[in-house]
């Protein structure tokens, strides 16, 4: 092996720890509360985290959390940018959730039919 | 996509308590739940508290979880992994802060460590040489091998300050270029990895946990000395870390890290492992030299040195585990980076193995020049049980205890030296007022009698014969002048011995005569053992205003000694047929059995020894 093979096994290696170290510039958290898992939300998790990796999108963590007092507008799903605003997402399906992927993580477009509300940007 | 890994630690320690078990369960678990192909479990080395063991780690969140029981994986995918809830049950509590622990870098045991040499255990997959060259393994061995001269290496790691991990703490550069200047081919390296102390496992923990670092730092050593061949010297205790060790060999021969011709610079390294039976001894680099070559393992005068004439009468060099773990960041990120840590004569960082009376038994690694009191309250947790602590033994059988007025000293290689200890490869032994210092200097000097190879006598008679004086110490036969006779033969035997083993023997002897001295005179003068260990000298009564009758203490007693009293529910002991095992007090559960050691004079004037004596001559109730 030399350095130029070294370098690029390195570069491919990585990728499989990346998860383990730093964080990401996005941060999807989707709500797996018993409402949302009722209305679907792990169907919607799935179809992002498959979209995600058909995208090779590298700078992106996908986490879980309880109920996040959105009920009624189950599956919700919010997309938090690293030091940046933080975009909520609801009444989504896994369609829906393959635009956000494609639009927001990918292009950095916020998808604003889908969004609702919006969190005041950090001081 | 995988949204999160779980770092399950498969080191040793977590393995003996179940670790590879969890793994398969929760593999099944979250196959089960359909979620195999979203959460990667990984096996990693030693994450460090193997007292919480098993534990694992959840990432991206940095979870920690401990104490995993199989039982408890069903609960712990469904809250954490379907639910995306902590699973509080099983966080752990922070001894320092008292609080609940949800992330591992909250968690004091983690947070005040440096970690250097332990940066991948517990990260990586140590049996996948890909997580470690992810984490930059094996660009130490390219950059020097395609842009460093022999001679800058040496010079980087003199500049470094880098000192021998394996005790003595000799500036590995001048090792090396001793070693390098030496006209004579072939040169070969060893990795000594035969870590015999008692309550050290460092350098098993950067074996299983992070095998690759070792065999970089070596190619490295190798290459700056001009050496081609290199040897692993490990204990067969050690299986785990050989089985690990043969896989990333394995695997960096596929990889073409090592063999012949690395980073197409002509360069050859090979690398070997010998497997060592099990003899301390072997650890002194003579002696394990011997046993590579095949012949019994026993030491040689020095000189000649070993970069001289070492094996099969070649220059030879010989680090530690640690000390090879060590090369990879120094190269990487400079020898002043690594000279920042520590202090002034003792740079960078070292891994101590906590053990003993202590909350977190584990892997902690800090920089030179943190106190005593910072490694075991700030990240060992203290004491267990809220008991008092007595002493700190460091450097094992060669080292010496360090009592509590020296808590606040700053550790390093001089620091230690000067209360009469060593730092030896990191081991520490933690004790508390329940641990008799008599005890504890016998019980390392039965180790070092044990393992004395028997070539020179001051090592093999001077270590019996100082076993003998302590053995009767313990026992209260002893008498005043067997004190002066210890610590005669205790310099006889440092000053005459051979190799390390002899040399430095008598120092657990030393240090608690010179720390403990009450304790030895209590046992000596008053026959009593003041933290009530050494059984010879103590007493077991039944404090019948407490005890219930529930016999407990009677069915324990292997030498059936303890009658119930006449028409009455209480029981006593017959003192003079006690064998004073035990077994009386730890099977109450009534606080009842008194364990004391009043020693000659109140033993004699005790009312209510003379009172059970009395009765006891009168009444000896039998009780079948």
């Amino acid at each position: 092996m030399n350095l130029e093979e070294l370098k690029k096994l390195k570069e491919k290696a990585q990728r499989q720890v990346a998860l383990r170290e730093g964080s990401k510039k996005y941060r999807v958290v989707v709500s797996m509360g018993t409402s949302g898992i009722a209305a679907g939300a792990r169907e919607v998790m799935k179809s992002m985290l498959d979209e995600i990796e058909k995208r090779g999108l590298e700078d992106v963590e996908v986490r879980v959390t309880g109920e996040v007092g959105l009920e009624d507008v189950e599956p919700v799903v919010r997309v938090e940018e690293a030091g940046g605003e933080k975009t909520t997402y609801a009444h989504l399906d896994a369609e829906k959730a393959k635009k956000i992927v494609a639009e927001h993580l990918e292009q950095g477009k916020k998808v604003e039919n889908l969004a609702v509300g919006k969190e005041k940007k950090p001081e | 996509m995988i949204r999160a890994h779980i770092l399950v630690c498969a080191g040793a320690g977590c393995i003996s308590c179940g670790g590879h078990a969890l793994k398969d369960v929760l593999a099944t678990e979250l196959k089960k739940r359909g979620l195999d192909e979203e959460i990667k479990i990984v096996e990693t080395g030693c994450m460090g508290p193997c007292d919480l063991g098993p534990v694992m780690l959840v990432h991206p969140e940095g979870t920690f979880y401990q104490r995993v029981t199989a039982l408890e994986v069903p609960r712990l995918v469904e809250e954490h992994f379907i639910k995306g809830r902590l699973y509080t049950k099983l966080l752990p509590k922070d001894d320092v802060t008292a609080n609940v622990v949800t992330t591992q870098r909250d968690f004091s045991f983690f947070a005040k460590q440096e970690k250097i040499v332990l940066e991948n255990c517990g990260l990586i997959d140590s049996e996948n040489i890909e997580e470690y060259i992810a984490r930059d393994g094996y660009a130490a061995l390219g950059k020097v091998l395609t842009s460093m001269k022999p001679e800058q290496v040496i010079a980087e790691i003199k500049a470094s300050g880098l000192r021998g991990r394996g005790g003595a703490g000799f500036p590995t550069g001048v090792k090396w270029e001793l070693m390098a200047k030496a006209p004579v081919t072939p040169k070969y390296v060893i990795c000594n990895a035969d870590e015999g102390d008692p309550g050290a496992f460092m350098n098993r923990a950067v074996l299983e946990g992070d095998p690759h670092r070792v065999l970089e730092g070596m190619a490295i050593g190798a290459y700056a000395m001009g050496a081609n061949r290199g040897f692993i010297y490990i204990r067969a205790e050690y299986p785990l870390a050989i089985k690990r060790l043969n896989i990333a060999i394995a695997q960096a021969y596929k990889h073409g890290l090592l063999g012949k011709n690395l980073f197409d610079t002509g360069y050859d390294f090979d690398i070997e492992i010998r497997i060592g039976a099990g003899a301390f001894v072997c650890g002194e680099e003579t002696a394990l030299m011997r046993s590579i070559e095949g012949r019994r393992g026993q030491p040689m005068p020095r000189p000649p040195f070993p970069a001289q004439r070492g094996l099969w009468g070649k220059p030879t060099n010989i680090n530690n585990v640690e000390t090879w773990a060590t090369i990879k960041p120094i190269i990487l990120k400079g020898a002043k980076w690594y000279a920042s840590f520590g202090t002034e004569k003792s740079k960078g960082t070292k891994v101590f193995a906590l053990a003993g009376k202590i909350r977190n038994t584990g892997l902690a690694e800090v920089p030179y020049g943190t106190t005593l009191r910072e490694i075991i309250f700030g990240i060992g947790g203290g004491i267990p049980k809220d008991k008092k602590f007595k002493a700190v033994q460091t450097g094992g059988p060669s080292g010496g205890v360090i009592p509590a007025q020296h808590l606040d000293e700053r550790v390093d290689y001089e620091s230690l030296q000067k209360l009469g200890s060593i730092m030896g490869s990191g081991g520490m032994v933690v004790m508390d007022e329940d641990s008799c210092m008599v005890d504890v200097a016998r019980f390392f000097m039965d180790f070092c009698c044990d393992e004395s190879c028997g070539k020179c006598p001051p090592c093999r008679v001077g270590t019996r014969q100082m076993l003998n004086l302590l053995d009767r110490i313990c026992t209260g036969e002893a008498e005043l002048a067997d004190i002066e006779k210890l610590e005669s033969l205790a310099t006889v035997v440092r000053d005459a011995s051979l190799c390390g083993l002899g040399q430095t023997a008598p120092n657990p002897v030393l240090t608690t005569l010179r720390y403990f001295r009450d304790e030895y005179l209590a046992h000596v003068v008053e026959k009593r053992c003041p933290a009530r260990v050494c059984r010879e000298l103590l007493e077991f009564r039944i404090n019948e205003e407490t005890c219930v009758g529930c016999s407990l203490c009677a069915r324990a007693c292997p030498v059936h000694t303890i009658f119930k009293r006449d028409g009455q529910k209480k029981y006593y002991i017959v003192e003079d047929a006690c064998i004073q095992c035990g077994a009386c007090f730890d099977a109450c559960r009534f606080d009842s059995v008194l364990k004391t050691s009043d020693g000659m004079n109140a033993r004699s004037v005790a009312p209510a020894a003379l009172e059970t004596s009395s009765t006891r001559a009168t009444k000896p109730v039998m009780e079948k």
